[in-house]
């Protein structure tokens, strides 16, 4: 099939981006949305031009690396993909397909379609943890009995892969649904409880600083989620927040 | 405002119990002026009761209004940070993709309604207030029903009317759901508490639309 690609390029964190055509032959309905870029990337390096930046790495849906806000949609119209598993059948011969960076203050370009989304990574240390101590009589985890319907919750909310892909589709760019799937997988279980005060109070404020919108319950996040993370994580997170404050 | 409340999600709690005390006075609101349908006198009973006892002037009217604009300028506030969020605008944002019209648009519906309560001020309360402590007529406790007759006759004020509780439904259409999940509710109640507060967003508005119709068609 034929595309008219309209993408997003910027050379560096302080240059001024602009989208910029361009026309693609020989995508096959069966290459993944990143292939076909990798083909475009061929041509421009052929031609001599720079090509188009792009974060990836497993390739297979795991690793929350790849990103992009396709037609408007982050990781593409399909649903519970990454754009590493978006297919090019979804699009018809012909199609434009614009092509941006997720957009967020937090989540700054540093070059074409590569966003730097450490703060995420900052959320997580700020309380994404269970300290444990390893000083050689550790308690195997397994040897803790947790109720099956409450570790197939943890279970779920520990998919989350980190992709921002939350944040790209909220119209308040807000991280909620990350920092809740993150609360959520330790709040949920004994190990978590120790520290669960803590970590919801650090990771909301680390959220917060972050410059990250506020929550209005759209739930553009959930449907939009590779994962699938429900926004009942988002619930289950304000009530931690509540109840850690109360407590004091 | 919004820096007093510092945390995002302490100021969703604020929005959303803010929120909540204003769906009860809506709700307290519509049930008083339904009784205008049935019995004037009911109404009047009721309206003179609430204009000139004591605890409801000095205590709940000043809490109202302080939940009115409390509720509105935290949202104004919230939108604002939430626009700066962004940064860099997209080329296109497919926002019906993942998101309905009314929940992503709080803050036309919530300007709309803020327009109709500047209409309502100067309809009701400012009038009240000028008649009670500026020209200082003595209590009269048939009043109520004759004067809401003839708030009801101009068929502008109607049509205003009528659009503004429209927006209203649709702003609780999210908003009244959207409070308990900020709350922290979410679970096996949630699909009965969304079906009753989409039921609420419907029916409450309606009945403001039919008691002013009402009085429109057989007023005069
Ligand atoms: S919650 Fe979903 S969309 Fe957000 S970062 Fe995690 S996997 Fe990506
Ligand atoms: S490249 Fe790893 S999830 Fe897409």
């Amino acid at each position: 099939m034929k595309l008219n690609l309209k993408i997003w390029r910027q050379k560096d964190a302080k240059s001024k981006g602009q989208m910029i055509t361009y026309p693609l032959n020989g995508v096959d309905g069966d290459m993944s949305f990143l292939e076909m870029l990798d083909i475009l990337n061929e041509d421009l390096v052929n031609k001599g031009e720079e090509p188009v930046e792009f974060d990836h790495d497993c390739r297979e849906g795991i690793c929350g690396t790849c990103s992009l806000q396709i037609n408007g949609e982050p990781h593409g119209p399909d649903r519970l993909v990454t754009t590493c598993q978006l297919h090019m059948r979804k699009f018809n011969d012909g199609d434009t397909i614009i092509i941006e960076p997720f957009r967020a203050k937090a989540f700054p370009v540093i070059k074409d379609l590569v966003v730097d989304r450490s703060s995420f990574d900052r959320i997580q240390q700020a309380g994404g943890f269970i300290s444990v101590n390893t000083s050689g009589n550790t308690v195997d985890a397994n040897a803790i009995p947790i109720e099956k319907h409450v570790a197939d919750k943890a279970m779920d909310a520990a998919t989350c892969i980190g992709c921002g892909a939350c944040v790209a589709a909220c119209k308040n760019a807000s991280a909620m649904l990350f920092t809740s799937a993150k609360v959520s997988q330790f709040a949920l279980l004994p190990q978590g409880q120790v520290e669960a005060a803590d970590r919801v109070q650090h990771m909301v404020r680390q959220m917060d600083l972050e410059g990250f919108g506020n929550c209005t319950n759209t739930g553009a996040c959930e449907v939009e989620c590779p994962k699938g993370i429900s926004l009942e994580n988002i619930a289950r997170m304000n009530r931690e927040y509540l109840s850690a404050n109360i407590k004091g | 405002m919004g820096g007093l409340i510092k945390s995002s999600i302490a100021r969703k709690v604020a929005m959303a119990l803010s929120g909540f005390f204003l769906v009860f006075f809506l709700l307290f609101h519509c049930t008083v002026n339904m009784t205008s349908v049935f019995s004037a006198d009911i109404y009047n009973q009721f309206s003179h009761f609430l204009g000139t006892n004591f605890v409801v002037q000095a205590l709940m009217q000043p809490i109202l209004v302080f939940g009115i604009v409390f509720h509105f300028v935290m949202g104004f506030i919230l939108e604002i940070q939430n626009r700066r969020s962004r940064g860099v605008k997209y080329v296109q944002y497919k926002g019906s993709a993942n998101a309905s019209w009314v929940s992503r648009n709080m803050l036309i519906s919530g300007a709309v309604i803020l327009a109709f309560f500047g209409l309502h001020f100067y309809d009701f309360f400012i009038p009240e207030l000028v008649h009670k402590y500026v020209e200082s007529h003595p209590e009269d406790p048939t009043r109520y029903f004759p004067e809401l007759l003839h708030k009801f006759e101009n068929p502008v004020r109607i049509g205003l009317y009528v659009v503004s509780f429209v927006l209203l439904a649709m702003h609780l259409w999210h908003g009244f759901a959207s409070a308990f999940q900020s709350m922290g509710v979410n679970n096996k109640y949630t699909p009965g508490i969304k079906k009753f507060s989409k039921a609420f967003a419907l029916v409450v508005p309606a009945a403001f639309i039919f008691i002013a119709l009402f009085h429109h068609l057989n007023g005069h």
